[in-house]
């Protein structure tokens, strides 16, 4: 018995020490979590790559002229982005023009105004309007909204600006179908309303309330609060809201796809049908071949560089106001 | 006298128009904000009802177990959407869900102040937020190129990059709160720093980071744009080895409510309701699941 225990200790003796093997784990779990952490960097730089790599033989055919070139002819094998670019910058601006309004007065509401009772349900609503998913906007923006769109806004609104100067051309609609470029920006207002109004949600409420409280206590009303108090502290961070509600409208696909009518054509008209980035890509990629599919990848190399800054410019507004 | 400021050089009717603009910016502020809040859950409510209506007037018991017909034909189901969209989120997540931990991991234990981290979460967070679209071509370049052929591999690799910065950002976030103090106890017990990690801290944002993921599966679960180009659809069941085109809802959603045929269309909504009511239902376990551990 002893010379086995013995024997035992000799050889646990022989080993550097108890702990090497539950070092080593700990080595391999630490690097295990480097490597995920390090795989979001290498998943960033292969989307930027295989755009790159992608849309290079369309640069080097089309040149700069793939940006301002608006032509799309796949029978000629000729692409150029100008229309798409045009419509994803319009539909999104038609969508933060009405969109944040209606965003910051939920936040308003929610932080402000709202009785406390009222809070959580009206907050978790806004929130699920958000995880619906976007074909989902897409058909009830296809089905429901042109329809009624058309039968109610367009047509009534297109005889009455019939002839005018400039309205005559912005809001006259040739096919009164409901879809088209504004049709798309109020399904996008309606997709990035509750993604801004939480943030701004959040924002609001890191305000300390002795803020408020001191500003009421003057006599000031709700109006004066948020006027004077609450948008001088926050506003850049608000800034950087939008800004975030932006990239989402930029790159959104699906529910675009169903209601901005998808024709490569450039029309004054907000009624008229039009195109964006990711509508083109998601319409045409899958039948693309040669030429073109180049053209469509070089399209999502744009939409990468023009999402890319505006997130970027959007998280450094977000968190210089919130290192504050 | 005169060097004295006058009382009367307000007259009261100046005061009234004075208070009356006040009393108005306030009565016009509180008014639209009030309606503005009404119209986003009119909207929401709008969308649901109309998704109910559409959607229980198609489900009929064969939607769950019929494989999609073809254009003008009678019956039918999605029953094979419906499997291969389940495969698809599960793979997904699968994959997402260990990376994303290890990942969150990282930034809230090991890379505390670190520049490296700091750099990984700012691109997480552009991840977050970049078009899913771009993503279905990320992998496209990356799989299906190289395969020859799309597959539901792809697909749950698409669905996957989706899914890593929400668990990566949710992961990070609860387990910045748990409390340093617990950390130092296990240290000072002689644990490793990964015995500390796995034992302590993760134990502690359990129900969090439980959440996160289930968020995550909520995300995935509706995404169509990165499907479009790696997974595509099918007509019949998906293959055993899940290559060449695997059938899922939302492409199926996307190509039949676009399609001019009846019944094709009327599928369209049985698996948007089918869909909704999922993710729906996910995102509120999940809140309430966060809910009651917090309030404990």
């Amino acid at each position: 018995m002893v010379a086995l225990s013995q024997k035992l200790l000799v050889t646990s003796m022989d080993k550097p020490s108890r702990r090497s093997p539950s070092f080593n784990s700990d080595q391999i779990f630490r690097l295990a979590s480097l490597g995920s952490a390090l795989l979001v960097l290498i998943v960033l730089a292969g989307i930027i790559g295989s755009m790159i790599y992608g849309g290079l033989p369309a640069f080097r055919e089309f040149g700069l002229g793939f940006i301002t070139s608006s032509v799309w002819d796949v029978q000629r094998d000729e692409y150029g982005a100008w229309v798409a670019i045009v419509g994803t910058l319009t539909s999104a601006l038609i969508a933060l023009v009405i969109g944040v309004p209606i965003s910051l007065g939920i936040a308003i509401f929610l932080t402000q105004l709202c009785p406390p009772w009222l809070k959580r349900p009206i907050a978790t609503t806004i929130e699920l309007l958000a995880a619906v998913p976007s074909i989902i906007y897409g058909m009830w923006g296809l089905f429901v909204f042109a329809p009624l769109f058309a039968k109610f806004v367009q047509i009534p609104l297109s005889g009455l600006v019939e002839g005018l100067p400039i309205f005559g051309t912005i809001l006259y609609a040739r096919v009164p179908s409901g879809v088209g470029v504004l049709t798309a920006g109020i399904i996008l207002a309606i997709m990035i309303i509750p993604f801004i109004a939480s943030i701004a949600r959040d924002i609001l409420d890191q305000i300390p309330p002795v803020m408020r409280e001191s500003a009421y206590g003057i006599g000031c009303t709700t109006w004066e609060v948020v006027r004077h108090v609450l948008v001088p502290q926050v506003g850049v961070s608000i800034i950087g809201a939008v800004m975030l509600g932006l990239g989402r409208a930029l790159g959104e696909t699906m529910a675009v796809t169903f209601v901005i009518g998808n024709a490569n054509r450039l029309s004054l008209s907000l009624f008229d049908p039009g195109s964006t980035i990711a509508s083109r890509i998601a319409n045409e990629f899958n039948e693309a071949i040669g030429l073109q599919l180049n053209a469509l990848m070089a399209l999502g190399c744009i939409l990468f560089l023009v999402t890319f800054s505006v997130l970027v410019l959007a998280r450094i507004l977000v968190a210089r106001a919130t290192v504050k | 006298m005169d060097t004295m400021p006058r009382p009367t050089t307000i007259s009261p009717a100046a005061w009234g128009r004075v208070r009356r603009s006040r009393y108005m910016a306030d009565r016009a502020l509180k008014a639209v904000c009030l309606l503005f809040t009404a119209l986003g859950v009119f909207v929401l409510g709008w969308i649901l009802l109309m998704l109910l209506y559409q959607g229980i007037s198609a489900l009929r018991p064969e939607v769950f177990t019929n494989t999609t017909p073809g254009p003008m034909t009678k019956g039918g189901g999605i029953a094979n959407a419906i499997a291969g969209s389940f495969v698809l989120t599960f793979l997904g997540i699968v994959v997402a869900t260990p990376v994303g931990v290890l990942a969150g991991t990282y930034l809230a234990e090991y890379g505390r102040g670190s520049k490296l981290a700091e750099v990984i979460r700012f691109v997480n967070d552009i991840l977050l937020a970049a078009p899913s679209i771009l993503i279905g071509l990320f992998v496209y370049t990356l799989m299906v190129q190289p395969m020859g052929g799309y597959s539901g591999w792809a697909g749950g690799v698409a669905l996957a990059i989706i899914a890593v910065p929400v668990i990566v950002r949710t992961t990070e976030d609860m387990l910045r709160i748990v409390p340093g103090s617990l950390r130092e106890a296990g240290a000072a017990l002689g644990a490793p720093m990964s015995k500390v990690i796995t034992k302590i801290t993760w134990r502690a944002a359990r129900a969090g980071m439980v959440t996160g993921v289930l968020l995550a599966t909520a995300r995935i679960a509706g995404e169509t744009a990165p499907l479009l180009f790696t997974a595509l659809n099918n007509n019949f069941w998906f293959r055993a080895d899940l290559m060449g085109g695997v059938a899922n809802l939302p492409v199926m959603i996307y190509q039949y409510a676009l399609s001019p045929y009846q019944n094709w269309r009327e599928l369209a909504w049985a698996g948007a309701l089918v869909i909704t009511l999922t993710i729906l239902a996910l995102s509120i376990v999940a809140r309430l699941l966060f809910r009651k551990e917090t309030a404990r």
